[in-house]
């Protein structure tokens, strides 16, 4: 008796995460009958998503987020933010307590397959870095023998890392923390000669946290490629078209040259593609099963993808990050949209 | 009698009403309809479970545990590599947690009854001191505390180049304390057998010097005689094996130091929150256990001419332990769950690598699963083995 009543509280706590979204609908169907997006964002990363002092989320991520409720629901407040940590973000995704997944997520082959999640386009082509005090002297990642690194648990940092000193035939000791407040605070207390990272991460913290930022030096070796894209779960295919063309369309957008000040004058172009990207010529929409207007809608409210990463990561914020990797393919980087039509 | 009964009338009658009004067939059907439930909701739970997962195509089963799990650990009790498994990789965190709870679990009784004892004592000053140290440490919760005992390390302490030097070859700064440790030698090995050889004859000696007492009355000086089996054996081996002197100490080379051995600043802040944070827990269960005891007891002890120790150890501690071993090994229970907090401050134990390997394989369920059994083994292992000491030390009433 009391090992099936064991049992049964080991099967009910195992399968609470699952057995919650066994009865809704797909997806799309439960955003739209609850009215808005639920987007899982990161707890706390200057430029990618943040909460400020009055508890409005900024950051590249996050305009993401907005941009999928405007073009589901023309509104950019019919969303809710649900900051999660590295361990609870694929749990929360794949039980439905969130629909979109956008927290600086590096798309791997594990995470499109086993784990379950369908990736957008790519929204920043990150690499991880270190960063370590300028007062050690070193100048390249291949001096860090022997160095203590200070890692945050649960990502794919941890495996570049075992990775990149297994390659070069190097030791480290890792100190793994699951908070990245507390990551922080043991590099910045100097219980680690090293903090590893994505580039982008590391700047924004170094901006953000470090109490001197000229103190530290990021290193220029890049050990890992890093596509930062949003994720959805397997399951709906129409929430996946959503997401993934909307990412698509802030691209386009800059390619067009359209961006949320000028985009009213583009309503009157001659170029087809640009017609048909904001709606003029009908098509797009309604083969996503949106509103014909949804582009134009996030172009105006949302801005472009330069104008988002301007705003967020650019050159004038606190991160003073590059375009590099992340500027339009006709710039010499990667970003390129599927064509519409 | 009453079954059969029911038994014999069942049929010729073809009611069920008479069945339901015997107490045993009643209890029967109960019991039958809970354990039909019970498995009902864990069939439709277990089902809907592996349902909702072929339907994402999240992966499922335990096979992953042989792939290579290619993430570094700071600490291990063992030799580790990040090709090792995942499997293995989970074994370095269980014993990293068994490493916690072993000599947690030790140095908490040693301190909780300390404490226990302190705060009955006659003296004002330590009565006063012993409750204050339990009143705060209970009362704090025990994340905080290892929050606290983390950052006295890493923001009290000099860096590592600047590391203080206390005594020659040991050092202390933010990255835990090194001190040097005998060089790798045979006699250290031949050490630890004679350890164990005294241990088991100091034992048998002890057996035997009871025997011998209760034939003849005669005390025997068991005390010296076990110091000098378990200490002296070794230490003859040790003369006997050239007596070595090398010690491998620990030198600041590169980023940290080099050889000796090591206390990393998480495992201090771990074992020393979970010990700080029990002991205070102990010492209430040690206080308790002997103001359980009359206070005639040990009147008649002392009546009988015994001596103020052997009061203690002989009338009072064999009945106060009748009442501290229960709620001694909730505590210990306690201590070895609370040791999965070692996650916020950095300590590699089986949840933080577990977390890793989920996280690295999406399978949160297995995962989970995998951390409830092996706590549920360990404890259950140290019930199973509380509870037979319980049986040992009961009384046997005459």
């Amino acid at each position: 008796m009391k090992k099936g009543l064991l049992a049964a509280a080991a099967a009910v706590a195992l399968s609470v995460a699952a057995s919650g979204a066994a009865h809704a609908g797909p997806t799309l169907d439960a955003i739209k009958k609850r009215g808005f997006i639920q987007c899982g964002v990161n707890t706390g990363l200057a430029g990618f998503g943040n909460p400020d002092s009055a508890g409005n989320w900024t950051g590249l991520d996050v305009d993401f987020c907005r941009a999928f409720a405007v073009a589901l629901f023309g509104d950019a407040g019919k969303i809710k933010f649900t900051p999660l940590s590295a361990q609870q973000r694929f749990p929360a995704l794949q039980s439905g307590e969130v629909d979109v997944l956008s927290r600086n997520t590096t798309w791997t082959l594990t995470r499109d397959t086993s784990v379950g999640l369908n990736f957008a386009p790519v929204t920043y082509y990150d690499g991880q870095g270190f960063m370590v005090p300028k007062s050690l002297g070193v100048t390249s990642a291949k001096d860090l023998g022997g160095a203590t690194v200070c890692v945050q648990s649960g990502t794919t940092t941890e495996l570049n890392l075992a990775d990149y000193f297994r390659a070069n035939n190097l030791q480290y000791n890792p100190v793994v923390i699951e908070s990245v407040d507390e990551v922080n605070a043991a590099y910045f207390a100097g219980r680690c000669d090293v903090y590893t990272t994505d580039a982008s991460g590391l700047a924004g913290t170094r901006a953000a946290v470090a109490p001197n930022p000229d103190d530290h030096v990021i290193l220029p070796e890049v050990i890992s490629k890093e596509p930062l894209a949003p994720a959805v779960r397997h399951g709906d295919d129409q929430w996946f078209d959503i997401v993934k063309w909307t990412v698509y369309a802030t691209v386009q957008a800059e390619e067009k040259g359209i961006t949320s000040k000028n985009v009213d004058e583009f309503l009157a172009s001659k170029d087809p593609d640009v017609l048909r990207l904001l709606g003029v010529s009908a098509g797009m929409g309604a083969a996503l099963g949106l509103d014909e207007k949804w582009a134009y809608n996030v172009i105006k409210t949302i801005g472009n993808y330069g104008e988002i990463y301007e705003r967020n990561v650019g050159v004038n914020t606190p991160l003073k990050l590059e375009r590099g990797l992340n500027a339009l393919w006709s710039n010499g980087g990667l970003m390129y949209s599927m064509p519409f039509r | 009698m009453s079954s059969e009964t029911g038994d014999v009338r069942a049929p010729a009658r073809g009611g069920f009403s008479l069945s339901l009004n015997d107490p045993g067939v009643r209890s029967l059907v109960y019991q039958v309809l809970v354990v039909g439930g019970v498995v009902l909701v864990g069939w439709f739970l277990i089902s809907n479970t592996l349902d909702n997962l072929a339907r994402r195509s999240i992966a499922t089963g335990f096979d992953f545990l042989s792939r290579e799990a290619s993430f570094g650990i700071g600490e291990s009790l063992i030799d580790y590599h990040p090709r090792d498994s995942y499997g293995y990789a989970f074994l370095v965190g269980v014993l990293n947690t068994l490493k916690v709870a072993v000599i947690g679990v030790v140095l908490a009784t040693i301190i909780g009854t300390v404490v226990g004892i302190a705060r009955l004592s006659s003296n004002w000053l330590v009565a006063k001191l012993a409750s204050a140290y339990v009143e705060i440490v209970r009362n704090v919760p025990p994340l905080l505390q290892l929050f606290f005992w983390y950052a006295v390390v890493t923001e009290s302490m000099p860096p590592v180049r600047q590391a203080l030097n206390p005594l020659p070859g040991i050092y202390l700064s933010q990255r835990g304390l090194w001190f040097p440790v005998p060089a790798a030698d045979p006699v250290w090995g031949a050490m630890g057998i004679a350890l164990l050889v005294g241990i088991v004859a100091a034992f048998v000696m002890r057996r035997w010097a009871a025997a011998r007492q209760a034939r003849t009355g005669q005390p025997f000086p068991t005390v010296l005689a076990t110091l000098g089996l378990v200490l002296g054996l070794p230490l003859l081996v040790y003369l006997g094996g050239g007596a070595p002197t090398d010690m491998d100490v620990p030198q600041l080379a590169g980023f940290n130091f080099r050889g000796g051995m090591t206390i990393s600043p998480e495992f201090f802040a771990i074992l020393t929150g979970l010990v700080i944070y029990t002991a205070g827990f102990i010492a209430e269960v040690v206080r308790s256990g002997i103001l359980a005891v009359n206070w005639g007891q040990t009147e008649a002890a002392r009546s009988l001419g015994l001596p103020g120790g052997q009061t203690l150890r002989l009338v009072v501690l064999p009945q106060a332990l009748r009442v501290i071993v229960p709620p001694l090994t909730s505590q210990y229970l306690n201590l070895t769950k609370n040791s999965s907090l070692a996650l916020a401050i950095g300590y590699p134990d089986l949840v933080s690598i577990a977390n890793t390997m989920i996280n690295q394989t999406g399978q949160a369920i297995e995962g989970v699963a995998l951390i409830m059994g092996t706590y549920l083994t360990i404890s259950l292992a140290i019930s199973v083995f509380m509870n037979w000491y319980n049986k040992r030390i009961a009384l046997v009433e005459r």
